[in-house]
């Protein structure tokens, strides 16, 4: 081509000129801040009005994140700290000191410190136990059975005990499956769900607590002897570890008295580059004790459970005899004391922790899971209920449903804490973590069930007619047909209300749990951290926010690989 | 032949097939959940009926008209200790209506506006809105509630710090906050207010009366209808023409020329001004020009006739003063009611956001351009072609979260304002060891209120919703 062209006319040119470079305008930063920024005059007002809000804030935040000390016993020490090393600051700085304090009392409440192994252990197979689930093409279809266990396994890791309790408890729907599969083959579906769940409860509520007892009774008959000899060398160990432990606290505290008044020696001395010195290092040197007296306390606090739970055994064991004997003769309160003291005796497995020692985000977490594992079911069967064409059916789920929305949840944790009492059966009383859980999820379910009949809506109705004449009956068309793509539709309004869920689990400290921002509450009220707001407000947001926001991330993601191409 | 294709005999209704003719067995199953849904109910009753009398208990409601014995520190209507419980209640209700009318108006604005805001082409200002959005939608609302009062409480000065002058009140001295609380000018109410009430209604009526015309109008001769900010304008005129007839006839008078004399300055300096520089140029050269007249030169001006007409209007303000250790006169704004309002409306606002945003979003993008094609300005295109569509997607999750807001108001017990969670659910609970009632009364009361709002949510709804024939 280009030879033609040579020859055609002289004043055509052969050549093509290289490209220029665009002019500096249009390159790189200045075009993009061009386009972005400055692209009219209500953009560029709109740019510096941002860019004024975020230097004041930053211009109020930075300076105090800057100064802020990770390293004091108590407020008064942070202020000092702050004082002698940064006397320029305007505003203070953050006393974060708090956190690296109290952090595992945020993380775990009054869950005792020798036993955190156990929360970690389940928080980790938490993720373990949910690949399978939530990542279902990356990981072996084997690993389901492991979602499966996780809840018997967790509620034993959290709460301990026994180990054959919840072998026990899963055995439950082990007889409800097998009696239900042979319920099928006789009588049908109706009658096979019916049986099943009767099985399963009667297992539960009659002859599980039978099997439980005798189990224990057996193990805590034949251990007798060994168990009177442990007690014994416990109850001589222990109080030596206790004084032994207490002297060196006592040796401790006095240093830190010491070191503390030094301190205030030191902050009334004029300041210099070697006051500054002097008093770091006695800074430093009172972190290290204070570490040691942290690692104390808490042995402290572990020999003197300890030492309550060798007395009640031994006590145990010294009325044995004679419980035994009343229990014998029909005595329902020797009977009761009886079956405790197996209990005690008998227990082979983790060390039993009470309710009351949960809190923090471990008590989040939990209620959190629990709600959001048991209300997706339930809420899906809600959903199903509400769009039924029984009318008994519709008309009660639509109350449920509505009743449940329409109240609001802290209305719903007084009446589980107040008012459950009133609704059984005289005489029960359980947790009160359990019956927040129950509550949390039937409040969470109601929600659901209202994203799902959405997603149930927004389905062509000739998916329905489709399955319906492909012969399937009602469960199999919805398992097969509906559900699934229902259910897809309705991923980002579940996991809102999941979200949602989380974070309402605040809502517990209300009703005297010690979810974290009461537990805050209670760091407050100790003298060394009497006015500390920010830090921990700021600590506890951020571990929210990260839960809450990776959720939010994980659906979008979920959204887009559920994308089948059709839109 | 035909003999084979009658149908069977009936033999008349055998019992099996109320299982397995599926005519018959849905009526079975109702009967089954009609007899688990009944015997359930029965059981908690029964168990309920015999949980009170084993505490010597039992239902009643009288203890509402008995004395409540506690004070409450915000009032929308008057109440002593020695008022019954059920005033209390009251009390409450309207405080719980209080927080939440105004944190659905507030949370409405916000949302709107960052809602945009996060679509908007300038990179700062969608970021910024980003992190509103995803900064309060994912942290517990509670510790919002309680980050903010802390604020509000802790971060505000001490009312003796405006003895000092450490701390000086906003607004030419008519708005001091503290950490006690806002304390802003209360309005008196005094001889002639029911006038300016009657004008200010017949106002608001005219003026949506001659909107309504002057669209009726459009629809008609294609004329442009009357813009609302005109309506508004003319409503304070009437008002405050009123308020100034009211306060002295000669006072009047020289606010009209006081106000005529700007508006003179403005149109001609604008005028003038915009045959030698462009429009924007020209309207803050006006500007600047009232500005130059108000302050430097209007008061010298009207002092040199040193004329100061009768000034008695019918509605006067008082204000707060510094008394010996607080504030006096004025309204009294509590933090506890500001740190609630601030977190619920900035919280549910981000919710708003997220949802007027995905309205826009699902407007298709071919109306815009359209309305572009049509040569439609950018501000028209969203009022009268995107926002139209893009309010059937938004109204009804809008309602859920004004439902929501609501429902949240409860948490105010974490900071001490007293709803009615605070006082029936809550103080008179206590007091009168009544909590099945109490509790009870208080989920009826949300339960009604939250079934009122989606009514009459609905009934908007459907009134704006596209009508399709």
């Amino acid at each position: 081509m280009s030879d033609t062209h040579a020859q055609t006319v002289r004043y055509v040119r052969d050549s093509m000129i290289q490209p220029s470079e665009p002019p500096n305008a249009q390159t790189g930063a200045v075009k993009w801040m061009r386009e972005n920024l400055f692209s009219d005059w209500v953009n560029g007002l709109m740019t510096v009005i941002a860019i004024y809000i975020i230097y004041s804030v930053l211009a109020a935040i930075a300076p105090w994140f800057y100064h802020s000390v990770w390293n004091a016993g108590s407020l008064n020490e942070c202020r000092e700290v702050i004082a002698i090393n940064s006397p320029n600051a305007m505003h203070g700085g953050g006393c974060f000191a708090v956190i690296s304090d109290r952090w595992l009392q945020l993380l775990f409440g009054f869950y005792r410190a020798d036993l955190h192994w156990r929360p970690i252990l389940a928080f980790v197979l938490l993720f373990v136990a949910l690949g399978p689930i939530l990542f279902p093409n990356r990981f072996p279809r084997p690993l389901m059975w492991l979602a499966a266990a996780y809840p018997f396994l967790v509620v034993w890791l959290l709460w301990g005990g026994s180990f054959w309790v919840p072998i026990l408890a899963a055995l439950g729907f082990v007889i409800g499956g097998i009696v239900g599969y042979f319920g099928n083959k006789v009588g049908g579906l109706g009658v096979a769900v019916a049986a099943a769940v009767v099985s399963a409860v009667v297992w539960w509520v009659y002859l599980m607590p039978v099997v439980n007892d005798g189990l224990h009774a057996t193990v805590a008959e034949a251990r007798l002897e060994t168990i009177a000899e442990q007690t014994e060398a416990d109850l001589i160990a222990i109080p030596e570890a206790q004084e032994a432990i207490e002297t060196r606290m006592a040796e401790l505290n006095a240093r830190v008295a010491e070191l503390d008044a030094q301190l205030e020696e030191i902050v009334a001395v004029e300041e210099t580059d070697a006051v500054k010195a002097e008093f770091n290092a006695i800074m430093d040197e009172l972190e290290t004790v204070r570490a040691e007296l942290r690692i104390l306390s808490r042995d402290a606090y572990y020999y003197s459970q300890k030492s309550t739970d060798a007395k009640t055994i031994a006590s145990n064991l010294e009325m044995l005899p004679e419980w035994k004997a009343a229990a014998a003769e029909g005595d329902e309160i020797a009977q009761r004391n009886l079956s405790d003291a197996y209990g005690r005796l008998g227990l082979v497995g983790l060390e039993p922790v009470t309710s009351r020692e949960f809190g923090g985000f471990m008590l989040a977490i939990i209620i959190g899971v629990a709600g959001i594992g048991l209300s997706l079911p339930l809420g899906v069967l809600l959903a199903l209920g509400r769009q039924s064409d029984l009318l008994v059916v519709k008309v009660a789920c639509i109350v449920f449903i509505e009743v449940i929305r329409g109240v609001p949840l802290i209305v719903w944790l007084f009446t589980a804490s107040l008012l459950l009492n009133y609704f059984l059966p005289p005489g029960t009383n359980f947790d009160l973590v359990l019956r927040v859980v129950i509550m949390v999820t039937l409040f969470s379910a109601a929600y659901i069930a209202e994203v799902v009949r959405g997603g149930l809506a927004a389905l062509p109705k000739g998916q329905y007619e489709a399955a319906d004449a492909l012969g399937l009956d009602y469960w199999k068309s919805m398992r097969l047909i509906v559900l699934p793509q229902a259910l897809k539709i309705s991923i980002p309004g579940i996991v809102n209300t999941f979200i949602g869920l989380f974070k309402d689990t605040t809502l517990v400290g209300i009703i005297g749990l010690l979810d974290p921002i009461n537990l805050s509450n209670s760091i407050r009220a100790s003298s060394d951290w009497n006015g500390v707001y920010w830090e921990l407000f700021i600590f506890i947001g951020l571990v929210f926010f990260v839960c809450c926001f990776s959720m939010g991330r994980y659906s979008l993601w979920l959204e887009k690989q559920l994308q089948r191409g059709h839109r | 032949m035909t003999t084979q294709s009658d149908p069977p005999k009936r033999n008349g209704f055998r019992l099996s097939q109320l299982i397995y003719d599926t005519r018959y067995r849905s009526i079975t199953l109702q009967v089954i959940a009609l007899l688990l849904i009944g015997g359930g109910l029965f059981w908690l009753y029964s168990n309920t009926v015999t949980n009170l009398a084993a505490q010597g208990k039992d239902f009643r409601l009288d203890f509402l008209w008995k004395r409540a014995g506690y004070d409450i520190n915000q009032q929308l209507i008057p109440y002593t200790s020695n008022d019954t419980h059920i005033r209390a209640a009251a009390v409450g209700m309207f405080n719980t209506l209080l927080v939440a009318l105004l944190g659905c108006v507030f949370a409405t604005i916000l949302g709107i506006v960052f809602g945009v805001l996060r679509l908007s082409k300038n990179f700062m200002a969608s970021r910024l809105a980003a992190v509103y959005v995803e900064g309060f939608r994912n942290v517990p609302l509670l510790l919002w509630i309680v980050a903010i009062f802390a604020i509000v409480t802790e971060a505000t000065h001490q009312p003796r710090d405006f003895k000092t002058g450490d701390a000086s009140m906003l607004f030419n001295e008519s708005v001091a906050i503290t950490n006690r609380g806002t304390f802003i000018p209360s309005p008196i109410f005094g001889a002639g207010w029911e006038l300016l009430a009657i004008v200010a209604v017949l106002a608001i009526g005219a003026a949506i009366w001659l909107r309504k015309w002057s669209i009726k109008r459009q629809a008609a001769t294609g004329e442009s209808p009357m813009p609302i900010w005109l309506g508004i304008v003319l409503v304070i005129a009437a008002i405050l023409l009123v308020y100034s007839l009211q306060a002295g006839l000669m006072f009047a008078l020289l606010s009209i020329i006081k106000v005529a004399i700007i508006v003179a300055i403005a149109v001609i300096g604008y005028r003038v001004a915009k045959t030698f520089v462009p429009n924007v140029l020209a309207a803050l050269i006006a500007a600047a020009l009232i500005i130059l007249w108000q302050y430097f030169i209007a008061g010298p001006f009207w002092g040199m006739f040193g004329f100061q007409p009768a000034f008695d209007p019918s509605v006067t303000f008082d204000y707060p003063e510094l008394g010996g250790f607080n504030f006096s006169g004025g309204l009294q704004i509590r933090n506890s009611l500001i740190a609630l309002l601030l977190a619920l409306s900035l919280y549910t606002g981000a919710f708003i956001a997220e949802i007027v945003r995905a309205g826009i979003l699902s407007v298709s993008k071919g109306q815009s351009e359209a309305a572009f094609a049509l040569g439609l300005r950018a501000n028209r295109t969203m009022s009268l072609v995107i926002l139209p569509q893009a309010m059937r997607v938004i109204i009804p999750p809008l309602i859920s979260q004004f439902l929501n807001l609501t429902k949240n108001s409860s948490l105010a017990i974490a900071i001490g304002y007293m709803d009615i969670r605070s006082t029936l659910g809550g103080i008179t609970v206590n007091q009168t060891g009544r909590e099945l009632e109490g509790i009870l009364l208080t989920g009826m009361f949300y339960l009604i209120l939250s079934l009122l709002i989606s009514a009459g949510m609905n009934w908007f709804n459907n009134s704006v919703k596209l009508k399709e024939r």
